[in-house]
């Protein structure tokens, strides 16, 4: 965690972290690699419907742990008990080593959990600067001449997304204005400077351009680097690749399984998250159907290349180049 | 250590302005305002009667079209609050006559003292307006429904208890009630400015500018509304839960307490138009108020609010009052069937959508 120490002491970087440290609501981050979020056998069922069942995965500082999963596979089940939306109904959910079990986004939020939800939480007609502080609004005055500090809030606005690296032209253009990874990046910067010790993104590149979902996953990268545990949660595996140090999958409701990096490669991620076999069925079904398609033969490629295991050069390059500019 | 490339963060206590911001986005960023054009449509129709006809810009012909649009800007201002906020309130008109009935009543029927009578219908209207606000939000009925009930069940109330208590349809002699000299003071005075100096006063008897009490409770009331719309937290909540109510719940915006506070709000200014006429007409009747809902919401929307919320201010629903009233007294003095009003407000409401809708792509868009 060197590299990440010299990007935040930076003379412009400490003077900011000291005013995100004065307004932090929730407690304060415990050093990197330490637990923040465990959770142990964590299911979840609507009545009759199993959602989630023995999930167990950790959240720890300064490492982004991701979720991975296809549609269905619960994965917003599992992000909306973390953001404290629906109670869990087994296991247990231990945030700093203390059992939890949240009945409102409130709760989390207290305890510095912060989601980034897919639509971002924003309000498209409202400048940035309002959606920035929206919630949370900076007043000065007292009693009925209680009032917005609009000039402050413009200011850390500016400042804290140029912290993040966005440089804006005017905080009071409404923020449907932006860009998607623009939004995306407000709505993180936004997380990160109102306390967030773990920030839970919810499918954050699922609607960007490649150059867009590159800025997001540095946005990621920054965070992480800030000392906060990121759970990063998406069904592409070459986003999740280059920014996660833990991969957690889920199919059906059901955890395939609790990786760290070090223990798996790319090509065994993606086989494991398409579901190797269920694969190979639908390329072949494909094949008798269409013989002449484009997409049956992508597919056939595609299943043998996962095959081949880790030798396949042209994807991890391209990975490793993002991996490079995310880590300085 | 490390020094960063990029230039440093702006952050001072003056706003600074980005050189890709140009002078003439100053000036567009006017031309956005929501009231802007109700603004220019109402110096428009203002300067065509006060030239078409000799009446309307006489003080004591602009004394009459000052009063109704007075009383319309504080329920179209109250309105606009609520459908920024996302909601409709369609029983907005029958609650002024609902609670000029109560009052009216209670003094002349009861001989109840006159403050004790004035909050009781102040009471009622503000528990009828959480009441509205609680089914909308419990229920998640659409407003424009929930209300609509309200409004029918008002109306029926408005005309069979009261027919019950008093044996006919409108409140009679209010003027001789015990304590009606007190309250008038609040609501029914007025001053009387004599500007017979103006150069355009052709007619001796036409010099007297009367504003009633119903005027400076209106330009109060856009003050307050604006304040708390542009500088306070709840403003930002109101924007916020008309615009993307969703998000706004998942950023921590309480909800349910600002849209009951909207409702309550419409509720409370329908109490206010209430006493205004009351006291200024001395007669409350059962149909008193029923049909100006709709012409609320035309007066927030032609003020720039959008039907859709999330957009619009208090100023600009004051205007959309202020040419309703123009309109509808100018017709008058320019000798047209008075029926004509309702077709131009309709032309009017189709032009301010269509204007609306404009300025909201125009502001979702990059520029």
């Amino acid at each position: 965690m060197t590299e990440s120490e010299q990007l935040t002491s930076g003379a412009a970087q400490s003077s900011q972290e000291d005013e995100v440290e004065a307004l932090r609501s929730g407690p304060p981050l415990p050093p990197p690699g330490t637990a923040i979020i465990e959770v142990r056998d964590i299911g979840k069922s609507y009545g009759s419907v199993i959602a989630l069942r023995e999930v167990t995965t950790t959240v720890n500082a300064g490492e982004v742990t991701c979720v991975l999963g296809d549609n269905g596979a619960g994965k917003s089940t599992f992000i909306k008990i973390l953001a404290g939306a629906h109670a869990h109904s087994d296991g247990e959910f231990l945030v700093d080593g203390e059992k939890r079990r949240f009945s409102s986004p409130r709760e989390a939020l207290a305890l510095g959990i912060a989601t980034v939800y897919q639509d971002l939480a924003v309000v498209p007609l409202m400048p940035v600067w309002r959606n920035f502080f929206l919630g949370s609004e900076i007043t000065k005055g007292w009693g009925p001449f209680r009032r917005l500090d609009i000039a402050k809030m413009k200011a850390i606005t500016k400042s804290e997304l140029a912290a993040m690296g966005i440089d804006l032209r005017d905080v009071e253009q409404p923020i449907g204005t932006l860009s998607g990874g623009e939004r995306q990046c407000v709505a993180i910067a936004r997380a990160v400077y109102f306390g967030a010790r773990v920030l839970i993104l919810d499918e954050p590149t699922a609607a960007l351009g490649v150059r867009q979902s590159g800025v997001v996953l540095k946005y990621v990268a920054k965070a992480r680097d800030r000392g906060l545990g990121v759970i990063f949660i998406s069904h592409n595996p070459h986003h999740a690749w280059p920014v996660g140090d833990r991969f957690m999958l889920l199919r059906r409701g059901r955890s395939m399984g609790n990786f760290p990096k070090a223990e798996m490669t790319l090509d065994e991620l993606v086989q494991m998250m398409a579901g190797g076999a269920e694969l190979e069925q639908l390329s072949h079904e494909l094949a008798r159907q269409l013989p002449d398609s484009e997409v049956a033969r992508e597919l056939e490629s595609d299943v043998a290349e996962s095959h081949r295991g880790s030798e396949t050069p042209a994807q991890s390059d391209e990975t490793d180049e993002v991996s490079e500019s995310s880590r300085p | 250590m490390t020094t960063t490339t990029a230039p440093p963060p702006t952050a001072g206590p003056e706003p600074e302005r980005d050189e890709r911001v140009g002078q003439h986005a100053r000036l567009g960023a006017i031309l956005r305002r929501p009231e802007v054009g109700a603004l220019v449509a109402a110096l428009l129709i203002f300067f065509y009667f006060a030239f078409s006809t000799t009446a309307f810009a006489q003080p004591s012909g602009a004394s009459t079209w000052i009063f109704t649009s007075s009383s319309f800007a504080i329920m179209a201002v109250a309105v606009g609050l609520l459908m920024i906020g996302g909601e409709f309130d369609l029983s907005a008109g029958a609650m002024t006559g609902t609670t000029g009935l109560i009052t009216g009543i209670m003094m002349t029927h009861w001989q109840i003292n006159v403050w004790v009578s004035v909050v009781t219908s102040l009471v009622v209207a503000l528990a009828i307006g959480f009441l509205n606000g609680f089914l909308v939000m419990k229920t998640g009925v659409p407003s424009f429904i929930v209300t609509l009930g309200t409004f029918f069940v008002l109306r029926g109330v408005n005309l069979a208890v009261v027919k019950q208590i008093i044996n006919q349809v409108s409140v009679v002699d209010f003027q001789s009630a015990p304590g009606f000299e007190a309250g008038n003071k609040l609501f029914g005075s007025f001053v009387r400015w004599d500007l017979g100096w103006l150069p355009w006063v052709s007619l001796p008897n036409s010099k007297n500018l009367t504003i009633y009490a119903a005027t400076w409770w209106a330009i109060g009331f856009v003050i307050l509304a604006t304040w708390i719309l542009q500088r306070t937290r709840a403003g930002n909540w109101i924007f916020a839960v008309g615009g993307a109510q969703q998000s706004s719940r998942q950023v921590g915006v309480p909800v349910f307490r600002t849209k009951i506070g909207l409702f309550m709000t419409t509720a409370f200014a329908g109490w206010i138009v209430g006493m205004l006429s009351l006291f200024k007409s001395t007669t409350a009747q059962s149909t008193t108020g029923i049909g100006a809902e709709f012409i609320y919401i035309i007066c927030a929307v032609v003020g720039g609010c959008l039907l859709t919320g999330g957009y619009g201010s208090a100023i600009g629903a004051a205007l959309g009052a202020l040419i309703y009233g123009m309109v509808g007294q100018g017709i008058v003095y320019a000798g047209w069937d008075s029926d004509w009003l309702y077709a131009v407000l309709g032309v009017m409401l189709l032009g301010a959508v269509m204007v609306n809708n404009w300025v909201k792509t125009r502001a979702e868009r990059v520029r």
